[in-house]
């Protein structure tokens, strides 16, 4: 494979729940986790005789998003009915928008290795969700839960600008991003919120000539992994197809292929042959859409700060690396939760210190956002704050932090109750100091004599009065009264 | 067994035995007139039609569901009310028929189809909710053309209606058991649907008042949909101001229904009609009289009603209507195309009825379908799936919607000319059971007439204006402006405050 010359070309389709609270076209909350059937009503079961009427907060939050990727918005759009037969579909059409979407031609600008790319956006349009068909057991039926069903859709299309499995996951970071800085959608992949779709293929160079292999487009990913991942396997995959059998993009069909996580592969679901007729036309129950120029600079003019531009002032202003400063940019609350602990004369490194360290820890443990572990911004710049002024050590905090999490206290009671207010009076620990030093003559010669243990017996004899004094001793102050005592 | 007894007991008196010959002839209006007065009980109007029903009906079809403990029910509450000095609203106590395609919670909603055939709506069509809020009493669910398709009700997948005037002929369609229970006076008044002219033959068959109101003006909220671009529910009735009555209820803004029109003013239709029509424009279209085929007794019928229009003081001018020829095509393109993707939802899956022993999931839609729908609905979803098929939807559905445009703007120009536009409902009277019933586009004919205001939106009225030779019903059809069932009414009532057409009740229901 290696002596073979070849581009990766993928486009990719995103699906992304939008958080509103009712669903796309009646008022059922837009909510997930309930049991079965529970959040439904006779418009999103399809009853006979319903009739759909658009939210409008939807397609506001499109309209923000296209905004966010400097799309044109469409001042006239419509819906239209896009007919297929599943189970999870109950009017077996799905209301969608065909050949006018709410916005189209944007751009979303990534960051790669260093490099800047823009990424071409094709369209943004609003649909709804289809339900979730149940296959417990051996039972010889399925069951459907519509809960689901009529939960507003952003599909996001861009054009074939992605060059490599690794821009295309990076373009989904930067789009989560993207819409929970927005505030549109919680953007949760676990539960489904964020679906990836990409189309790939390739052209490859050889003897001078260019061979494009067939598009495949691999369904429904569940995460930036898995998109990773199922996108290098399609790449190899291509090319030992294309030299085992010579088809090409000409003489082949598109296909449509699933990831199967587990064995690391895509399969083959169907050719275009079979692909479905969807038959659209314009719902006669919606009404077009016609935007007024007013409402979307009203829109534009209140979008928050973009995650691209907030990045890059939290590496300038708060010395953070790129890594650091895309995992807190990533969710808005985060990065707001941090600027308002920072505005309470929070030292900067300290609060840093704390959002990459155990803030972080604890909200990956839970699987959840730092903002959504619900400390407020005082209780954090507090703790900070302690650890500036030399009230607690930095061990303490920590310790500190995790007693935030369970209890509404503020961090100076806790420190207190849990005795871990740093001792920095002098004689206080020097008594200690001494104590230790009388304990342990052999370690006091070694530290006193230069060579390889003098060291180690400074760190141990620390330790021993770190112990001695729970942990409360300011090890600052420690340090000099011992560097003192044994006189280097 | 108590309240049977209390039932034939309060049929039985004397005094009853006047008030019934009364309530035969008597309109919704001065029903609910007397009833809010108090000379009339809502228990004894619903028992006189719950009368008629057990009468007639079992000859006549027109109703699927006879709702007797529902309205005596909902009788007693009314009348119990207006014993307390309140007011149930302007429709108090007065018995509705309602067409089964439109949604009740308290009754099985079939839409005459094997399909829905124990279908029970989880909730009340928007006009059921208006209704019973004014008062109404909904005594039944009628019978119809399997999903509103045809123009006979003789696609019925439960039974055949007959026509009250002659029992081997239809009453007209889709809402033939609409049209048959106020002729035959098995409710006073009823609500169809009219997508094609659903509303409009069957008054015409039936020798009854029955208006399509303006696209927009009554929420389509709980009305099964057929083609929903075209569909529209309104009243039948026996003259006029029972329409303009109903009207009044059903009409308005409903947030459900995206097309519906919000007006700034609610209108009162009652109160608009008593103005005179002289000096008022009524347009004749030459197409419709170029068409060949004609009955000439109804040609005659129109001729003589133009006169009473002409003495009244209107002015008859005559109009084009140049696009009227591709009318039928352009109908049955967008109709069927709604229809196809409107009726998918009818698959075995969620409710309805499910094919018995199906292979694989791909045969619980197959065999659902096929066992479900009857031929003539079969027909239209092929049709209108056909229309939607990539690489013919252009040629077809597409043309269709310009060609629908034309005919708006040919409407548009006529009424920059006259008020109103007065034509035949259909081109025969009621014809014989089983007559086009193999031939469906001949029957497609029928609606020649009624078609073009569905296309373009417009209000349009069928009154009754004379009787053929061997006594059928004759129908005139008033077609008005946009959101101007005003005027339509306005000129019927003024037609049959000349005429007693519409006061004739057919023999075999006396």
């Amino acid at each position: 494979m290696s002596d073979i010359a070849y581009k990766v070309i993928i486009g990719l389709e995103i699906h992304i729940q939008l958080a509103t609270e009712s669903k796309m076209f009646c008022s059922c909350p837009n909510h997930f986790g309930d049991p079965p059937n529970s959040n439904v009503c006779p418009v999103c079961m399809g009853s006979p005789g319903v009739l759909p009427v658009m939210n409008k907060k939807a397609y506001e939050y499109a309209v923000r998003t296209a905004l966010a990727l400097n799309c044109q918005i469409a001042k006239f759009t419509k819906w239209d009915r896009k007919s297929y037969y599943y189970p999870d579909l109950p009017k077996n059409y799905q209301i969608s928008q065909y050949d006018l979407p709410l916005s189209y031609d944007g751009l979303l600008e990534i960051s790669v290795n260093g490099e800047h790319k823009q990424i071409r956006i094709r369209r943004v349009h609003l649909e709804e969700d289809a339900g979730k068909l149940l296959h417990e057991g051996n039972v010889g039926f399925s069951q459907v839960d519509l809960n689901r069903t009529g939960a507003p859709l952003m599909e996001i299309v861009t054009e074939p600008d992605l060059s490599s499995a690794e821009e295309a996951r990076v373009f989904g970071a930067e789009l989560r991003a993207l819409v929970r800085t927005l505030g549109v959608s919680e953007a949760n992949m676990q539960e489904g919120h964020m679906r990836l779709e990409p189309n790939i293929n390739l052209a490859i160079q050889k003897d001078g000539k260019e061979y494009r292999t067939p598009i495949t487009e691999v369904k429904n990913l569940g995460s930036l992994r898995a998109l990773e991942r199922a996108i290098s396997y399609e790449i190899n995959r291509q090319i030992a197809d294309w030299q085992q059998t010579g088809i090409t993009l000409e003489t082949g069909t598109k296909s449509t292929r699933g990831w199967d996580d587990n064995q690391g592969v895509t399969v083959l679901q169907r050719e275009k042959e079979e692909a479905h007729d969807y038959r659209y036309f314009p719902d006669p129950d919606l009404v077009p859409v016609v935007v007024e120029q007013l409402w979307v600079d009203e829109i534009k003019k209140n979008l928050p700060e973009l995650p691209m531009i907030r990045r890059v002032r939290f590496r300038k202003d708060f010395g953070f690396n790129e890594k650091d400063a895309a995992t807190l940019v990533e969710d808005r609350e985060t990065a707001d939760l941090f600027e308002n602990a920072l505005t309470l004369g929070t030292p900067v490194k300290t609060l840093c210190n704390h959002f990459i360290g155990f803030w972080s820890m604890h909200a990956n443990q839970r699987n959840i956002t730092i903002a959504q572990l619900g400390i407020s911004a005082q209780r954090i710049a507090m703790l900070a704050k302690m650890v500036g002024e030399g009230k607690i050590n930095p061990t303490a905090a920590a310790v500190i932090a995790e007693k935030m999490l369970v209890c509404t206290d503020d961090p100076q009671v806790i420190a207190e109750r849990e005795k871990l207010i740093q001792v920095s009076d002098v004689s206080a620990l020097e008594t200690i100091i001494d104590e230790v030093l009388a304990a342990n003559p052999k370690a006091m010669e070694d530290a006193r004599t230069p060579g390889k243990k003098q060291q180690k017996s400074v760190g141990f004899l620390l330790g021993q009065v770190m112990q001695k004094s729970r942990g409360q001793a300011n090890p600052q102050v420690v340090s000099e009264i011992l560097g003192r005592k044994i006189g280097n | 067994m108590d309240r049977f007894l209390k039932c034939r007991e309060c049929l039985q008196t004397k005094k009853m035995k006047n008030v019934i010959e009364d309530i035969l002839k008597m309109t919704a209006t001065e029903l609910v007139k007397d009833i809010k007065t108090g000379k009339l009980t809502a228990r004894q109007v619903v028992e006189f039609y719950l009368r008629q029903i057990e009468r007639c009906d079992r000859e006549m079809g027109a109703f699927i569901s006879i709702l007797d403990d529902h309205a005596r029910t909902d009788a007693d509450k009314i009348d119990s009310r207006i014993a307390a000095g309140e007011n149930p609203g302007p429709l108090s106590g007065l018995p509705i028929a309602i067409k089964d395609n439109m949604c009740t919670d308290f009754a099985p909603t079939t839409c005459a189809s094997k399909i829905l055939i124990d279908y029970r709506p989880p909730y009340n069509a928007h006009v059921v909710e208006q209704l019973q809020k004014a008062g109404a009493i909904v005594i039944g669910k009628t019978n119809l053309d399997e999903f509103a398709m045809g123009s006979s009700t003789e696609n019925s997948g439960i039974k055949i209606t007959r026509n009250p005037w002659a029992p081997d002929r239809v009453p007209g369609g889709s809402s033939g058991g609409s049209g048959v229970a106020v002729a035959a006076r098995m409710a006073p008044v009823s609500l169809g649907s009219d997508t094609g002219g659903s509303i409009r033959l069957p008054a015409a068959f039936c020798g009854i008042c029955g208006l399509k109101p303006t696209y927009g003006r009554v929420s389509r909220y709980g009305l099964v949909a057929y083609g929903s671009s075209l569909d529209q529910i309104g009243p039948f009735g026996c003259d006029a101001r029972d329409i303009a009555l109903v009207l009044n209820t059903i009409a308005g803004y409903d947030h459900r229904d995206s097309t519906s029109v919000p007006l700034e003013h609610a209108a009162d239709f009652t109160a608009a009609m008593e103005k005179p029509i002289a000096g008022l424009k009524i347009g004749i279209v030459k197409e419709y009289h170029a068409q060949g085929g004609i009955d000439p007794e109804i040609t005659q019928a129109i001729e003589q009603a133009i006169k009473v229009f002409e003495q009244s003081g209107a002015k008859i001018i005559d109009v084009d209507l140049p696009h009227t020829d591709y009318a039928v095509a352009c109908y049955y393109l967008v109709a069927t195309a709604e229809a196809s993707s409107n009726l998918a939802r009818y698959d075995g899956v969620h409710y309805g009825y499910r094919t018995p022993n199906p292979t694989d999931y791909i045969d619980v839609y197959s065999s659902s379908r096929a066992e479900g729908f009857g031929d003539e609905v079969k027909r239209r979803i092929m049709l209108g799936t056909y229309v939607l098929s990539a690489g013919y939807y252009d040629a077809y559905y597409l043309k269709a919607l310009k060609v629908r445009t034309l005919i708006k703007q040919d409407f548009d120009k006529v009424f920059e000319k006259v008020d109103v536009i007065c034509a035949p409902v259909a081109p025969t009277p009621a014809f014989k059971i089983g007559e086009k019933v193999n031939d469906p586009l001949t029957m497609y004919l029928s609606d020649i007439f009624t078609i073009s205001a569905n296309l373009a939106g417009i209000p349009a009225l069928a009154i009754p204006c004379g009787f053929t030779n061997n006594n059928l019903p004759i129908g005139l059809q008033l077609l008005g402006k946009h959101f101007d069932e005003e005027t339509l009414l306005r000129t019927a009532w003024d037609y049959q405050k000349k005429t007693d057409f519409h006061r004739q009740i057919p023999e075999m229901v006396k």
